[in-house]
């Protein structure tokens, strides 16, 4: 049966590096904007046709290189929305676009303490009752309670500690059949023991170093399909033998800005 | 020794998620140590837990650091309100619900800011001074009516007594009162302390003094000579007593017995009676305890000792004192107040062999200050034992014994 699944996306009409903040981020190495173009159209053809999902836009706004990763803009349960409060002042302008999507679509907006970080689903992810929140690099710890409070479901927070994987979507992917994709050395050893704790050996699918450099963790997973970044073969075996669909996808040109598949992505519902 | 400390607030999924575990952890590796109170966890799998978490750091410096390598983690300092302040109602009068102090160090919030209250000892108000951001313990009797007292418990914070560093009988945390307790070590581990800070008093050091506060059963059961000699060779610095222990130690000096007793021959001599009335009588006529000493009419013992060596004397009276000698206290509160005074500098309490002085003096200590309670009725030590300070040790077994013994391992020669 096919899951039926909207994602929020942005045309990569201003995509560029404007500024550094993160380890990816270099301002000599120009994006390709005719290859990010083709890149970003590939992965929504995939989205839409394989994959079966249905997708909504947000207008590119000049100025705001980093609008098409709408993993940011937020978190959507159910009918509600809670809109990103970017850690850095680049990206905070984003926010009031988000905002007002969000209210014109009809959800509610529910926003938090201005005095505390949260980039959205960059940053929490995870099962339908047990959520993960990454913590540090951007969102702040503190958000969580209060999240864990609104939606009612237990937040464990995981600290992240290598500057290279600054969001927790970025070295964590939950999968739909209860697997975990992720990669422990961008947890300490508390984070990685609470993991363990939580999920059994048989269902942690652990991604080499090499390919969790490409992002392999920056997947989309809607029912069995997975749409990963391309090059990361060993982990798509370990996805193929527990019966995901692949759709490996070219993103290295979002990748010079820290980002691939699922940063290009907001699940809606 | 004091330590700085902040009362911190965790919540969310910190169980499960060992994120209690990492901010106890760092907290430890970083050199604090915390007390974990209040520690609710959720019942559900959706409920949030919450931990109250008191931490503390040997310095203020280090105190911060640890909070600001727990607070990314989640950990916020609670915010703490001012103490309640109200305005005594009239002269010796506290206002209603005012604060009662403990024997352990406290501070008051004050202006947003932990203000140590001065003079801690248990069973006082404390007065705030609004202009200089000071506060102090002050009794009921010296309250004059407007001062500012601290009323009920919020923005008070007592801090418990840390273990004490050193290796010694004050160390076990332990009050027990035994008979049956071998007393060698003990008094050992007393005398190390008395070489510690005699050498401390003679460099002039704060906080060396040693209190000696005690009842006439130390004469009359021969602990005098030793007792003479501590003060003599500097052990003891300031004693706590009343009308009988100099009246019977001067008594020795001038008739050669105590209460009637033949000090020497050990029975009583004819109208041995009359011997202390006597004493104080001509020590009355003199005018002053120190005037006899200095004129060569009392030459030996404790109270000539305390003379030459220039120690504090405090004698408080009470009702069946016969005379009373010079310079005995007769208004309680005013005897209260001349010990009370006598207590800063001290650093170590020895109570042996008066009820009445042992418990009035371990009132007026505060819970830092390591004491000895010696007595032969058990009921003593286990009284002052009971204020619950872990340094307070309680040795059952006679004054003369202990104060002998003790003299001996400092090197007196009987």
């Amino acid at each position: 049966m096919e899951v039926m699944s909207r994602l929020l996306v942005c045309p990569p009409d201003y995509f560029g590096i404007e500024y550094e903040i993160n380890p990816w981020m270099r301002r000599s190495n120009a994006v390709n904007s005719d290859q990010a173009v083709r890149q970003w159209h590939h992965l929504m053809q995939v989205l839409e046709q394989h994959v079966g999902a249905v997708l909504e836009r947000i207008n590119p706004v000049p100025g705001l290189p980093d609008l098409v990763f709408t993993a940011n803009a937020g978190i959507v349960v159910g009918g509600t929305a809670v809109p990103s409060r970017f850690r850095y002042a680049e990206r905070q302008k984003e926010e009031a676009y988000f905002e007002d999507w969000f209210r014109e679509q009809g959800y509610e907006v529910v926003t938090l303490d201005p005095g505390h970080f949260f980039e959205g689903a960059g940053d929490l992810l995870g099962f339908p009752d047990t959520w993960f929140g990454g913590y540090r690099q951007r969102s702040d710890i503190r958000v969580y309670p209060t999240l864990s409070e609104w939606f009612h479901r237990e937040i464990i927070p995981l600290e992240l500690v290598d500057k290279r994987f600054y969001h927790l979507d970025t070295c964590l992917c939950p999968l739909s059949g209860g697997e975990l994709l992720y990669f422990p050395p961008a947890f300490d050893h508390y984070g990685q023991e609470a993991l363990a704790e939580r999920i059994a050996p048989s269902r942690r699918l652990v991604v080499p170093e090499a390919e969790a450099l490409r992002f392999a963790c920056n997947a989309v997973c809607v029912g069995k399909h997975v749409v990963l970044p391309a090059g990361c073969l060993e982990t798509e075996s370990l996805l193929i033998s527990r019966g995901y669909l692949l759709h490996p996808v070219p993103l290295d040109e979002f990748m010079k800005s820290g980002g691939s598949a699922k940063c290009l992505t907001l699940a809606l519902d | 020794m004091m330590h700085d400390e902040e009362t911190v607030l965790l919540q969310g999924h910190i169980i499960d998620s060992l994120i209690l575990a990492k901010v106890l952890d760092t907290i430890l590796m970083m050199g604090g140590t915390f007390d974990l109170q209040d520690v609710q966890i959720g019942k559900t799998r959706e409920e949030p837990s919450r931990a109250r978490i008191i931490v503390r750091a040997p310095s203020a410096k280090l105190l911060s650091e640890i909070l600001h390598a727990i607070q990314p983690h989640g950990a916020s300092v609670e915010s703490e309100r001012d103490c309640r302040l109200s305005a005594a109602p009239a002269d010796g009068i506290f206002p209603e619900e005012f604060y009662a102090t403990t024997h352990l160090s406290t501070q008051v919030r004050v202006r947003d800011q932990w203000v140590e209250v001065e003079g801690i000892e248990m069973d006082l108000g404390i007065r705030v001074d609004l202009v200089g951001l000071t506060a102090r313990t002050i009794p009921m009797g010296q309250v004059t009516r407007g001062d500012l007292i601290v009323t009920g418990r919020e923005g008070v914070r007592v801090i418990p007594l840390q273990r004490p560093r050193d290796r010694d009988v004050f160390s076990f945390m332990e009050s027990q009162v035994s008979a049956e307790r071998p007393h060698v070590h003990i008094i050992g581990d007393i005398a190390k302390r008395l070489v510690q800070l005699r050498a401390g008093f003679r460099e002039g050091k704060v906080g060396n003094k040693v209190l000696l506060a005690g009842g006439p059963a130390i004469v009359h059961a021969g602990g005098r000579e030793a007792l003479a000699w501590l003060i003599d060779e500097e052990f003891i610095h300031v004693l706590f007593c009343g009308n009988a222990l100099p009246a019977h130690d001067m008594e020795v000096d001038l008739y050669g017995t105590s209460l009637g007793y033949g000090h020497a021959a050990g029975r009583v001599v004819p109208h041995g009676h009359e011997h202390h009335l006597r004493t104080i009588n001509r020590i009355r006529a003199i005018g002053s305890i120190e005037a006899a000493v200095r004129s060569g009419v009392v030459k030996t013992g404790i109270m000539a000792a305390c003379v030459r060596r220039g120690a504090h004397v405090v004698m408080a009276g009470t009702v069946r004192d016969d005379g009373p000698l010079p310079g005995v206290i007769t208004d309680s509160v005013e005897a209260q107040a001349a010990m009370r005074a006598a207590i800063p500098g001290i650093g170590l309490a020895l109570l042996v062999a008066s009820t009445l002085h042992a418990v009035a003096t371990g009132n007026l200590l505060p819970a830092t200050i390591p004491s000895v309670c010696v007595d032969v009725n058990p009921a003593v030590p286990t009284k002052l034992a009971d204020r619950g300070s872990f340094q307070a040790v309680g040795l059952v077994m006679d004054a003369a014994s202990f104060l002998r013994e003790l003299a001996r391992e400092l090197g007196w020669k009987s």
